[in-house]
């Protein structure tokens, strides 16, 4: 059977759920090759990736990688469609799995299609534009089809084989260095799931008032198992640090269940939320447009109705 | 210093956005079209450098006849000079082609900077930049919340999954912005009179040296297949709280199994 690359998307060791979406979603077109950039790819790591059907992990990691961004990645990718032919690149909808794919696309003269949320095994994306109101089945038509695809869209499933490890040395050209990270600042992430691959997360807005009024919504987020998301209205005040951001420029979320607290919702916040599958809502203003995308709304005091659900939800448990 | 901004006309943020039957391309005339509002960051953010270090702010275009307004208007925020790239065979480019057409028109022009926005409210790839630097082969500082330049020294601050990264590079570079970067300035009415006599250069693909079967719908390298309206979700229940909102939510949640 062809081989299918995935780019995966980890942070050091840890890897991202997306990274088993994209394997499961390329078992269905041949079989998984993950390539892994940088440094972290220790044995927990290959025994994970292995059970979701990982035949083979490519390692690049060197310095060139991790101290310049995009651009090595991108030449390695391209190297990888010319050497192994692969019948399909999946990437992850990530800043830089976007980047990385588009500039391969370019290298290698292929087609590229972005924020899949689903992929037949003709190699045929399912896209969910404009806010979720279309639906669009394309195919890439010229090359190797590069298809970046959208985190929480495919839903993963194990199929373990022993994964084999090789290292992979690919010269990285001088144009690939032009930019040098200087500095990393990572934020702490705490203990709560991450945000853009979260099955709930529960988000407030301008109407939580402050900093401390996130502390109902983290109790609520905290009873399901949730991520904490915020408007724009909110980490532009300082109430919540900006990388909890939802929307057109924050974090895109899918989740099985979004639960939107004193958030109006504009345009801009809901291109971040729309495909979730059951939105609930909390806001004081029956007015509000965020009411027509809600499952189940109360029109109400989140002060009140939020904690009143936490205390619900602690009992029923 | 000499700073280039991309620019894209898109529909109106808040209108309906429809495919077209025919072509499967966006229906870009039912709706106004407006100045992609991420593009406006990228517009502040060009002029504040030559505000702080003199120079020029070009304001580069690809779109139809009407695109000229939202040059203009981009212009009219306190730009030199503009490029609109305006052919009919250009329509249905895909993000290969655009990006092509942009670093043609782009190219040979001895720009420092090239900023872009970090998105497209209507395409939504968030690839344009990146594909630019590639053809260009210059440095691509992406996602910038910061950006400053000493001499032909950048450094700027990318926006990551996990915090940011401290970026340095050397010019010419290319560089998106994204929205936590500034403040964009409204059009002064000085401003809006002066963009009128600003000089913008019209040019078609082949002043630009493109072979025209490179671009367009024809050359584009994926293609829809079909497409189809999603079913509108039929409306929710939305009851007032009367003291038993939460409760109400926890008995939504336990139906539907969540709790
Ligand atoms: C280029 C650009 C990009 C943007 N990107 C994003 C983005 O990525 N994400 C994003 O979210 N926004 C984004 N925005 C901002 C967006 O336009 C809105 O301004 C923002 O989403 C509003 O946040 P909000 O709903 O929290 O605040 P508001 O619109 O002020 O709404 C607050 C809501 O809280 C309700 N409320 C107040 N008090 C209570 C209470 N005690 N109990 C219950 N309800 C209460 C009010 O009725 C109101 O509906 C962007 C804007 C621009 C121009
Ligand atoms: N037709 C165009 N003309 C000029 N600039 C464009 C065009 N399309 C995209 N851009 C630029 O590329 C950025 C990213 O667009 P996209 O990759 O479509 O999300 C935009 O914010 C613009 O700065």
């Amino acid at each position: 059977m062809s081989d299918v690359l995935v780019l995966a998307e980890h942070h050091e060791s840890e890897i991202r759920k997306v990274t088993f979406e994209l394997i499961t979603a390329a078992r269905e077109l041949g079989t998984p090759v993950v390539l892994w950039l940088g440094t972290g790819c220790n044995d927990a790591a290959v025994a994970a990736l292995g059970s979701f059907g990982a035949a083979k992990i490519l390692v690049a990691d060197s310095a060139d990688v991790s101290d310049h961004p995009v651009v090595p990645g991108a030449e390695i990718v391209a190297s990888l469609i010319e050497s192994m032919q692969p019948v399909a690149v999946l990437v992850a909808s990530s800043a830089d799995g976007k980047e990385i794919a588009a500039r391969s696309a370019i290298k290698s003269g292929c087609g590229i299609i972005t924020d899949a949320v689903e992929i037949a095994s003709d190699g045929t994306a399912t896209q969910s534009v404009f806010g979720g109101s279309t639906v669009v089945h394309s195919r890439v038509t010229h090359g190797t089809p590069i298809i970046t695809v959208r985190p929480n869209s495919i839903t993963a499933s194990e199929s373990a084989v022993t994964a084999v490890t090789e290292n992979i040395a690919i010269g990285i050209s001088d144009s690939a260095k032009l930019v040098s990270v200087t500095n990393r600042n990572v934020v702490e992430k705490g203990a709560r799931p991450e945000l853009a691959e979260a099955d709930v997360v529960v988000s407030g807005g301008r109407g939580v008032g402050g900093a401390e009024g996130f502390g109902v919504i983290e109790a609520l987020a905290d009873s399901l198992n949730a991520a904490v998301g915020a408007s724009r209205a909110a980490t532009d005040a300082g109430w919540y640090p900006h990388q909890f951001q939802v929307g057109q420029t924050g974090k895109t979320v899918s989740p099985s269940l979004y639960i939107a607290n004193g958030i109006s919702g504009a345009i801009q916040h809901r291109a971040g939320m729309q495909t979730s599958k059951v939105v609930i809502v909390v806001n004081k203003d029956s007015e509000a447009p965020i009411f027509e995308l809600a499952d189940f709304g109360v029109v109400g005091d989140l002060f009140s109705v939020v904690p009143q659900l936490t205390e619900e939800i602690a009992k029923r448990k | 210093m000499k700073i280039a901004v991309c620019v894209k006309q898109v529909p109106d943020t808040w209108a309906e956005k429809k495919l077209k039957a025919d072509t499967s391309t966006l229906d870009r005339e039912s709706a106004d079209g407006v100045l992609n509002e991420l593009d406006e960051y990228a517009v502040e953010q060009a002029l504040q450098l030559v505000e702080a270090n003199g120079g020029e702010v070009v304001i580069v275009t690809m779109g139809p006849e009407r695109a000229a307004e939202t040059l203009r208007k981009a212009i009219s925020m306190g730009a030199d000079a503009g490029i609109h790239v305006l052919d009919n065979n250009l329509a249905g480019s895909d993000a290969i082609a655009t990006s092509a057409v942009l670093a043609k028109a782009l190219e040979g022009r001895d720009f420092d900077l090239i900023i872009f926005g970090s998105e497209s409210t209507d395409a939504r790839m968030s690839v344009i930049p990146a594909m630019v630097a590639e053809r260009l082969g210059l440095a691509q500082v992406t996602f910038a919340q910061k950006v400053s330049v000493d001499g032909t020294t950048l450094t700027a601050e990318r926006v990551t999954d996990y915090g940011f990264d401290t970026l340095s590079a050397t010019l010419p570079a290319v560089v998106s912005v994204v929205e936590k970067i500034n403040e964009p300035r409204y059009p002064s009415f000085k401003g809006i009179m002066a963009a009128k006599k600003k000089p913008v250069e019209t040019l078609t693909a082949t002043d630009l040296g493109l072979d025209p079967s490179v671009v367009g719908a024809g050359a584009a390298w994926s293609a829809v297949a079909d497409f189809a309206a999603r079913p509108p979700k039929p409306a929710g229940v939305v009851v007032e709280d009367e003291g038993s909102g939460g409760t109400s939510i926890a008995d939504y949640l336990t139906t539907s199994k969540f709790i």
